[in-house]
């Protein structure tokens, strides 16, 4: 314990000197630290401080991180190109000749994940202090986003393996306490313990890939993996390296949802939508983009889990588009097109397209918070209710949150000029450009595009256009709907008290931090593409071109007319299925009901995701439930109880014979006493012998 | 005479004050045979003191003397409590350990 | 020497012979006047020690001062003959059993002990014994090696006089204590 904190403190009195200015990572210190401290100030005084100052400090704690991230880019932009890279940090033990090491590592890539991050957590924490203000549990929400902005920079920063899986699983345990925020509501709860254990899943082939990697090239720092992986055949068995990236596969596909580990997502769902939008949809989901593009040499050199990463990566986002099409729940309808865009990202970084599926990373995270931001306001208008079916005709009750949603339902469907369709058909150009394989898996992108543009105008017709609901006119003439308390899953009744849904509803046309939030990332949604525009624009392949110049594929770049045809089809296919999904739902209403009666089974398999849930029960969660009856039947009944109760016999049946000693005669005692003493003696008379 | 004379009737006195302890019924007969188990046991170390040629043994002696008389104050104050309480002066009856309504009703 | 003997054997006689009467006479009375029997022999068997004082204290203290006491006893109780032969169950027919075994136990202690002083007549005595268990040696050890249990045994006589007392003196109300009293409940309640 001492020699853990000795280094710390030596650490700490050199800051508090002033020599930790010298440090070159103080920005990343700063940067990493200020969530935490915002989390331990808002945890440990979480009953001292009013609503008001603790959703002030956990925003504020955020809005400095991001100035931190600020600091850090201007720090790197300070620097040569080549030299964009800071690692920090002191060993805080020593054991078995492995220095364990506090390090913080940023680059190009980090800096802009962090960002990402920081971002758009500032803005949702924003938003969060008017979408909660009713809510019982507010100081402790703001702790658990604090907590969860640390862990996500943990790994983001992380300058080793080692505090890559630290951060990593402090990011499961962030989702668990967010998911079951209303840790009243059972579905909640259990959809958070599904989500934990899923992604315990992921933090178990991590903690193995990155002891193979220590094994094999015995350090754990992520830069000295990285320069040691340029040609690691030499110093890696092929089944071991082949062996480590899928592993790290494993653990991507676990946090980012994707096939087959991907069910906890939907489930996810249960958390409060800012929750949603932040965790689920921006940036820890991302989390595995991330990890695939920063272990990249050791992805991409193993052409099997390449390949494995793009076919499951297409697969996820035809499912999840597919699966979209005909959810009724509006918070699942833009959680299955988070899976499918990150099923987009998964296989563009398996195809090499590193900056690309940054580059959608960072829009994403914009539109998708967004998307998530509206429908919370939405759901707030119809009082807790998330049935799109339900809904309908906001549009003229909800100007604010109906442009909002409708700039990030076109951006998501990669309507033209605005910042999805760069992203999503830069990663779809580069992938085709590699040919091979890769021309399937860019079909697939190109059918998971129209599914897309149908499944999310879907929304915004079923949601604002059409006849108004009850809801929808109420709230015309200036109430808002407060609903029975139930829990919109099962209709369980619920109170308003700490562990459920605060008792108001707040929505985006009535609170200036929603629509400052809002308003800011739809702005962000609508130009962040110009930042890369084929010809035109590089900033971001320029930016993190130096952290993939080892690639193999760094020079496989498509030529800028490819991609601008590649930019016209994809216009092309947003404005079919953009059309379609007008021609369903505003043209014909109606028909896609006659679609589902006449393909009932297409329909409930689509509704059920697959099936994925259903085989899952069937093949993990039945088994081990039947092996745990058994064991309560057999093994506890018989052989634990028997061994047990016979104890228990024993000591009975011994205490009653032995009662029959314990006449209350004493002459009987004293006879005893005599007999005691006189074998005590004997036994030394013999002994002394 | 040698001293293991005195030590093995020493012995006999202490066997027969405790065989007279689990025999007899009256408490007062009982404690009668501990002053007997007492007896034989200070005749030892009278005995023993006189076999080292040193005074302890005596000291000792005297102390179980003393515990003795203790003994027989508190041993009869008993028995006379027991009479004045018009209880059985027979310590077969006096088994109200065994049954709390017993030992109830006596008092 | 040889008076020593013979005194030794009758006085062994004598203790042991008043020891058998305390458990066999069925009289407590007489029981008590065996008991006087056997302290007198004993002390004749201390005197043969050369142990003086105790001596004089076992005739002082225990055959005249307890020994008083106990006919006080046995007078106020009623000594009422106890029937030797029938009753006392299991206990009585043991009792005779796990005498004699203590008695073998304890005699093959004897037969292997290790003290070589066991068969001498004890310790070459300085002036020939003339010192040894005076009142003058004995005093002058309680009052020096053995203050502590000197002091400690008083003490203990103390508590139980006052235990004696507290045991034995009359407690009001509790003869009174018949069914038909009216005290009865109101008793019961205080207890």
């Amino acid at each position: 314990m001492i020699t853990a904190i000795t280094p710390i403190l030596a650490h700490a009195a050199d800051f508090a000197e002033g020599a930790r200015p010298e440090d070159p990572a103080m920005w990343g210190w700063i940067l990493l630290l200020t969530p935490l401290v915002g989390a331990l100030i808002l945890g440990l005084g979480h009953r001292i401080w009013s609503e008001r100052v603790a959703g002030l400090i956990g925003t504020a704690a955020i809005f400095l991180a991001f100035g931190a991230a600020l600091a850090c880019l201007a720090q790197l932009l300070g620097m040569d190109a080549e030299e964009r890279h800071v690692l920090s940090g002191f060993t805080y033990a020593q054991a078995f000749g492995v220095d364990f090491r506090f390090d913080i590592y940023y680059d190009q890539l980090a800096v802009m994940m962090a960002l990402i991050v920081t971002g758009v957590s500032a803005l949702i924490h924003l938003y969060s202090m008017a979408y909660m203000k009713s809510d019982r549990g507010y100081t402790r929400f703001f702790g658990y986003l604090n907590f969860f902005v640390f862990s996500m920079l943990l790994l983001v920063l992380a300058g080793n393996m080692l505090l890559l899986v630290i951060g990593w699983g402090f990011v499961g345990a962030a989702s668990y306490l967010l998911i079951s925020f209303w840790y009243r509501r059972s579905s909640a709860t259990r959809a958070g313990a599904k989500a934990f254990v899923m992604n315990v899943i992921g933090d178990v082939a991590l903690v193995i890939a990155a002891y193979l990697l220590w094994h094999e090239l015995h350090t754990l720092t992520i830069p000295t993996l990285l320069a040691n992986a340029d040609d690691p055949f030499t110093v890696m068995p092929t089944a071991t390296f082949t062996a480590v990236a899928l592993l790290l596969l494993v653990g991507a596909f676990a946090k980012s949802a994707q096939v087959p580990l991907h069910t906890w997502l939907p489930d996810a769902m249960e958390g409060p939508t800012p929750v949603s939008a932040l965790i689920h949809a921006a940036t820890m989901v991302t989390a595995g983009v991330y990890l695939i593009c920063r272990m990249h040499p050791f992805i991409e050199i193993s052409d099997a889990a390449s390949m494995t990463a793009a076919a499951l990566g297409t697969a996820t986002l035809l499912i999840a588009a597919t699966t979209a099409l005909v959810q009724t729940d509006l918070k699942r309808i833009i959680a299955y097109s988070t899976m499918s865009q990150i099923g987009y990202m998964i296989a563009g970084a398996a195809a090499a397209a590193y900056s690309a599926s940054m580059f959608h990373l960072m829009t994403h995270a914009f539109f998708k918070a967004l998307l998530f931001m509206s429908a919370g306001s939405v759901i707030a208008a119809m009082g807790g209710i998330q049935d799109v079916r339900r809904m309908g005709g906001f549009k003229k009750a909800m100007p604010f949150t109906y442009i909002v949603f409708v700039i990030g339902a076109l951006t998501l469907a990669g309507f033209p000029l605005l910042s999805g369709f760069w992203s999503k058909d830069e990663i779809i150009s580069y992938t085709l450009h590699r040919g091979g394989a890769f021309t399937i898996i860019a079909a697939g992108m190109y059918i998971g595009a129209i599914l897309t543009a149908f499944y999310s105008l879907r929304a915004v017709f079923l949601v604002f256009h059409g006849d108004p609901a009850p809801e929808a006119k109420e709230l015309e003439g200036g109430h808002i709907a407060h609903g029975d308390h139930t829990n919109p899953a099962t209709g369980e009744h619920e109170d308003t008290e700490v562990g459920f849904p605060g008792a108001d509803h707040h929505i985006a046309e009535r609170e200036g931090e929603m629509k400052v939030a809002m308003g800011t990332l739809a702005f962000l949604a609508i130009v962040a593409g110009f930042v890369q525009i084929p010809g035109v624009t590089h900033v971001i392949e320029k930016w993190l071109e130096p952290v993939f110049e080892d690639s193999r594929y760094a020079d496989s770049i498509p030529s800028v007319s490819a991609q601008w045809i590649g930019l016209g089809v994809g216009a092309v296919i947003a404005i079919t299925g953009i059309a379609i999904a007008y021609w369903a739902y505003m043209k014909n209403r109606g028909v896609t009901e006659r679609w589902t009666e006449r393909f009932p089974r297409a329909n409930a398999f689509l509704l059920n995701a697959w099936y994925f849930d259903w085989l899952y029960d069937r093949v993990f969660v039945r088994p081990v439930a039947a092996f745990a009856v058994f064991c309560n039947k057999v093994i506890e009944r018989f052989v634990v109880d028997g061994i047990v109760v016979g104890t228990t016999t024993l000591v009975k049946d011994g205490a009653e014979r032995v009662r029959a000693a314990q006449s209350g005669l004493a002459r009987a005692y004293a006879l005893s006493i005599i007999g005691g003493t006189v074998v005590i003696a004997l036994y030394f008379v013999v002994v002394g012998k | 005479m040698n001293i293991s004379w005195y030590i093995a009737l020493s012995a006999v006195l202490f066997s027969i004050g405790a065989g007279g302890l689990v025999a007899r019924r009256s408490p007062l007969v009982m404690l009668l045979c501990l002053e007997l188990m007492l007896n034989g046991a200070n005749l030892s170390l009278v005995a023993f003191a006189r076999m080292h040629g040193d005074g302890g043994g005596q000291i000792f002696a005297l102390v179980v003397m003393v515990v003795a008389a203790c003994e027989v104050v508190v041993g009869l104050g008993l028995i006379v409590a027991l009479y004045r309480n018009r209880l059985p002066i027979d310590i077969d009856e006096l088994d109200h350990l065994k049954d709390p309504q017993k030992a109830d009703s006596a008092l | 020497m040889v008076l020593q003997g013979i005194l030794f054997f009758i006085a062994a006689a004598g203790a042991i012979g008043g020891a058998v009467a305390v458990v066999l006479l069925r009289n407590p009375f007489f029981s008590v006047l065996a008991l006087v029997c056997h302290l007198f022999a004993l002390a004749v068997l201390f005197l043969l020690l050369y142990a003086q004082f105790i001596a004089a204290a076992q005739l002082i203290v225990y055959a005249g001062a307890v020994m008083v006491l106990y006919v006080f006893v046995v007078s106020y109780v009623g000594g009422a003959d106890e029937p030797i032969d029938e009753g006392g169950g299991a206990p009585r027919a043991l009792a005779p059993i796990f005498a004699g075994a203590l008695l073998v136990v304890l005699a093959l202690a004897l037969a292997g002990s290790a003290l070589t002083l066991l068969d001498t007549n004890g310790a070459k005595l300085p002036d020939n014994g003339n010192a040894y268990g005076t009142p003058e040696q004995i005093g002058e050890l309680l009052l020096t090696k053995y203050l502590l249990p000197f002091e400690v045994a008083s003490f203990l006589l103390t508590v139980a006089a006052v235990c004696a007392v507290v045991l034995a003196r009359r407690r009001r109300g509790l003869e009174e204590l018949t069914d038909d009293s009216p005290l009865l409940g109101e008793g019961l309640g205080k207890r």
